[in-house]
């Protein structure tokens, strides 16, 4: 066990666990934070997608010994109410059926608007590809990425 | 630590409005109203969700007959108790079809008794009383009020027997698109799943069950993952008593595994990979599965299955003579009289659900009762189970019905919950079972393996003269008497349908649109080379079929409406241009079929770019009645192709020595965001129709509308799923 103390959403944190524990664990188990979602637990689906000093990463194979002093963002942290153009773009176009990808859908379409703010369709596919939406959804991300970009 | 308040999460979701002024008094008018003091409704969705949308869908019916203001309604997800709500099952595509009469009436029952109320405050004739979206008035007096001024007296009146329904032309809420009242937690990252369940003391337990089909543990050495930092207990579960009877939803998949339980979820993954199991091959079993009024046999061999085998295995029974389902004519003598016979042999594989949020449940067993919170499309089911396998009556078994991440037929089978409830029991806490990917990909439960041999008799001048298929399956069947009598069947004079099956130890579960997800696809498929031998359009070939089938159709039995069949056949000829509108470099599928109450077409487009095959749009025609919730239900189309191309190019589980070979996305391919279609356009018949089911309707036609697509693009038929290693290679031969 060691301490590590992160910035997770803008809040100062000290955890006590085992340096390899993914940062999908501490923010799910020790910190309660779980919108971030378990889909594989091998980087394949993008349901753990977090940012990581405004990086879209996957925390399911990130240890928390990589943290360092990088701030982390979860889908709880990215706006107070739901006002992120993203999470409006998905209510606009009401993308989600089940609902349990999202949080990491939107997380990586909101790293993508970070640093593209106006993102071709290629762009898009490219960014997009690591989220798998088993109930198909793909569509509709893809009109409300171009949605938020064009309001963001 | 972040302050996290479970219950934050449980709050009732207004419909359309983040913020609601909430009333000081709530008055329960029926089991699926509650209305406050200030007028605010709370509307009760009785059904599981896992994305279909009935957490919106219902509600609105409801609304619709309460004659309120959607704006003004809460929805909250009603408890399990099949006393009030009578049907609560997800599955079959039947829960706004079954539901549509209830809910109806438990909203025209509330307006009636709040007019009731009025009535009596008024002092006047409850005939005269009108309502007009919260509002009650009496013309004649002048007088006025809102329905949550009459709401504790309508309480307090008797829930009438009859109420007159609204006429359809006067609906307000049903046929408009509302939003998901869901949405607003879901991107906002609220607890909303079985995996987000907290409670204090809560453990953390994971199952190892066997690697392969056809296995059993059979010893556990334990002392390693006992050492592991975080770690309460290992011990063994059985799932089932012995000499328990099974029920249709009883899954005998691995009635018997390890239990490791701790802290974290991390600690439990980690000493997972600690333990020693050893397992030996299961003996061959024959059981008895009841339900649905019935009992079978089911017969699992022993041994380890090899997908190679059961290629072989399918072939060879396929060339036996099958039972026979039905028989119309004589098929034989005008095989042997025919100008042209067209035989083709489909094969596709067992397929895992994949489900994003793996199968899980928050579990708390005490002497006094199991509170059981999970994700479940058949509460029913398994709460007979838990009751039985617990020693629990039913009334100390709550189910909770927690938002499912995906279902699509797997979530009926909640062996997990009873898994979880016995490791609660044990360790005497509260815990919540966790599969992880792996756990959940190799438990089985999977589509079963197909393969359909049809053949067409084609007389001079191109008539079908005679159809017959032969399919069958490991270990069950696609065709049964439903789909044996479905079209083709009644537009061919010659038609014989047989089937088969073999016995498996690989498990098997309804995956969205059970069977006709396979047979929809192949018999699409197999039509439109029919159509072509013919020399004919592949839509007009059909609609010609199906003018006889409705004008003069063959045997009694035919299962399908000719009429609505054509009409979406139509709609999607219209929408898509089809031969009209055709451009260079665009290769369209057509493909129709009819399957749960209701009917569905689809052209694909498919272009070549890079040495890639794209599908830049899809067209889709469906008819499932009156369409409750516009969107939602557009958006449900567009996931059923996005879901059926997936499933059609990737989807695959395959077997070595009773040993899934894939364990996770990173060898089951799934559908990405760049595979899928570009646009995909959902058209609705538009009748007066009650509803019929849409959930898995449109699903089998996309994999023949693909494959007809492919053809088209590439000049190659391809007769085995999953079609991607085809179609890439061919359109790579294409482009050289
Ligand atoms: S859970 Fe991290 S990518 Fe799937
Ligand atoms: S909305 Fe269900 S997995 Fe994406």
């Amino acid at each position: 066990m060691s301490r590590f103390n992160l910035s997770v959403n803008g809040q100062n944190v000290e955890v006590d666990v085992d340096p390899n524990t993914p940062v999908l664990w501490v923010l799910r188990d020790h910190l309660k934070l779980i919108g971030t979602k378990f889909g594989c637990g091998m980087a394949q689906c993008g349901a753990c997608t977090i940012h990581l000093a405004g990086n879209a990463v996957r925390s399911c194979v990130l240890p928390i010994s990589g943290v360092g002093d990088q701030a982390i963002t979860t889908i709880e942290g990215l706006s107070s109410e739901g006002t992120h153009p993203v999470q409006q773009a998905w209510l606009e176009h009401d993308v989600p059926q089940c609902g349990y990808c999202q949080a990491g859908q939107i997380m990586s379409a909101a790293a993508l608007l970070k640093s593209n703010s106006n993102p071709s369709d290629a762009e898009i596919d490219a960014a997009m590809d690591g989220n798998i939406c088993r109930c198909g959804t793909y569509t509709r991300i893809h009109a409300a990425i171009k949605t938020a970009a064009a309001n963001g | 630590m972040l302050g996290f308040n479970w219950l934050a999460g449980c709050k009732p979701t207004p419909a359309a409005a983040p913020a609601l002024q909430m009333p000081e008094a709530w008055f329960e008018i029926n089991g699926f109203v509650k209305i406050g003091n200030n007028g605010v409704v709370t509307i009760m969705s009785p059904n599981p969700e896992f994305g279909q949308n009935v957490k919106t869908s219902m509600p609105m019916i409801v609304a619709e007959e309460l004659d309120v203001d959607w704006k003004e309604v809460i929805v909250e997800q009603a408890p399990f108790n099949t006393a009030i709500y009578t049907r609560q099952f997800t599955g079959g595509s039947q829960g706004i079809r079954q539901g549509w009469p209830g809910l109806r009436m438990a909203g025209a029952a509330a307006r009636h008794m709040l007019r009731g109320a009025a009535a009596q405050a008024w002092q006047v004739p409850v005939e005269e009383i009108t309502t007009e979206t919260g509002m009650l008035h009496h013309k004649a007096s002048g007088q006025s009020a809102g329905y949550g001024e009459m709401a504790s007296a309508a309480a307090t009146i008797s829930v009438p027997e009859e109420v007159q329904l609204k006429d359809v032309e006067d609906f307000k809420i049903i046929g408009t698109s509302r939003k998901n009242v869901e949405a607003r937690k879901i991107v906002t990252g609220q607890p909303l799943f079985a995996m987000d369940q907290q409670r204090d003391g809560m453990l953390i337990a994971m199952i190892a069950h066997p690697p392969a089909f056809g296995m059993k543990l059979k010893s556990v050495d334990d002392t390693a993952a006992r050492a592991m930092p975080g770690i309460k207990d290992v011990f063994t579960i059985k799932t089932f008593e012995d000499g328990y009877e099974r029920n249709y939803f009883d899954t005998n998949t691995f009635p018997e595994m390890v239990a490791i339980v701790g802290n974290t979820t991390w600690e439990v993954m980690n000493a997972k990979k600690a333990l020693q199991a050893e397992w030996e091959p299961i003996s061959a079993i024959s059981h008895t599965v009841g339900g649905f009024g019935r009992s079978q046999t089911v017969e699992v061999p022993s041994g380890l299955e090899n997908t190679t085998d059961h290629l072989a295995r399918m072939d060879e029974s396929a060339g036996r003579p099958g039972t026979v389902l039905r028989q119309d004519g004589d098929p034989e003598a005008a095989f042997r009289d025919a100008a042209q016979v067209i035989e083709r042999t489909y094969t596709a594989p067992f397929l895992a659900h994949n489900c994003m949020e793996p199968m899980n449940c928050f579990a708390h067993v005490t002497a006094d009762g199991a509170e059981i919170a999970g994700p479940i499309q058949a509460p029913e089911f398994i709460e007979q189970t838990l009751s039985a396998r617990l020693g629990l009556p039913l009334e100390q078994i709550d189910i909770q019905m927690t938002r499912m991440g995906g279902g699509f037929g797997r979530r009926a089978y909640g062996h997990y919950m009873v898994e979880a409830a016995l490791i609660s029991q044990k360790m005497q806490a509260p815990i919540k079972l966790m599969y992880s990917r792996e756990d959940d990909m190799t438990f089985g439960v999977y589509r079963p393996a197909y393969h359909a041999t049809y053949r067409a008799a084609l007389d001079s001048d191109n008539n079908l003269t005679a159809f017959h298929v032969k399919a069958g399956g490991i270990p069950e069947s696609p065709l049964g008497r439903g789909a044996a009598n479905r079209f083709p069947a009644g537009a061919v004079d010659n038609f014989l349908a047989e089937e088969w099956s073999i016995n498996s130890n690989i498990t098997i579960g309804a995956f969205r649109a059970p069977r006709s997800n396979f047979l929809g696809g192949v018999e699409q498929a197999f039509l439109d080379e029919v159509a072509e031998a013919a020399g004919k359009d592949p839509i007009a070939f059909r609609l010609d079929l199906l003018k006889r089938a409705g004008s003069n159709p063959v045997g009694e039995e035919n299962d399908y409406d000719a009429a609505r069949y054509a009409g979406v056949l139509e709609l999607v000829r219209e929408k898509s241009g089809w031969g009209t509108e055709d451009q260079p470099g665009v290769h369209r599928g057509v493909a129709a079929y009819f399957c749960h109450n209701s009917y569905a077409a689809h052209v694909v487009d498919m272009t070549v770019e890079d040495g890639k095959p794209v599908i830049p749009r899809v067209f889709s025609a469906i008819d499932c009645g009156i369409v409750v919730n516009p969107d939602a239900a557009t958006n449900m189309v567009e996931g059923a192709v996005v879901d059926g191309i997936g499933n059609a190019l990737f989807g695959a589980m395959t077997f070595k020595d009773g040993v899934p070979e894939k364990n996770n996305f990173n060898t089951y391919r799934m559908i990405r965001h760049s595979e899928a279609p570009k646009a995909i356009e959902v058209h609705f018949v538009e009748n007066d129709i009650d509803p019929t089911g849409l959930g898995e309707p449109p699903f089998p036609p996309i994999f023949g509308a693909l494959a007809n697509a492919m053809y088209k693009a590439t000049g190659k038929r391809v007769y085995e799923q999953p079609f991607a290693p085809h179609l890439e290679a061919s359109v790579q031969e294409a482009v050289g």
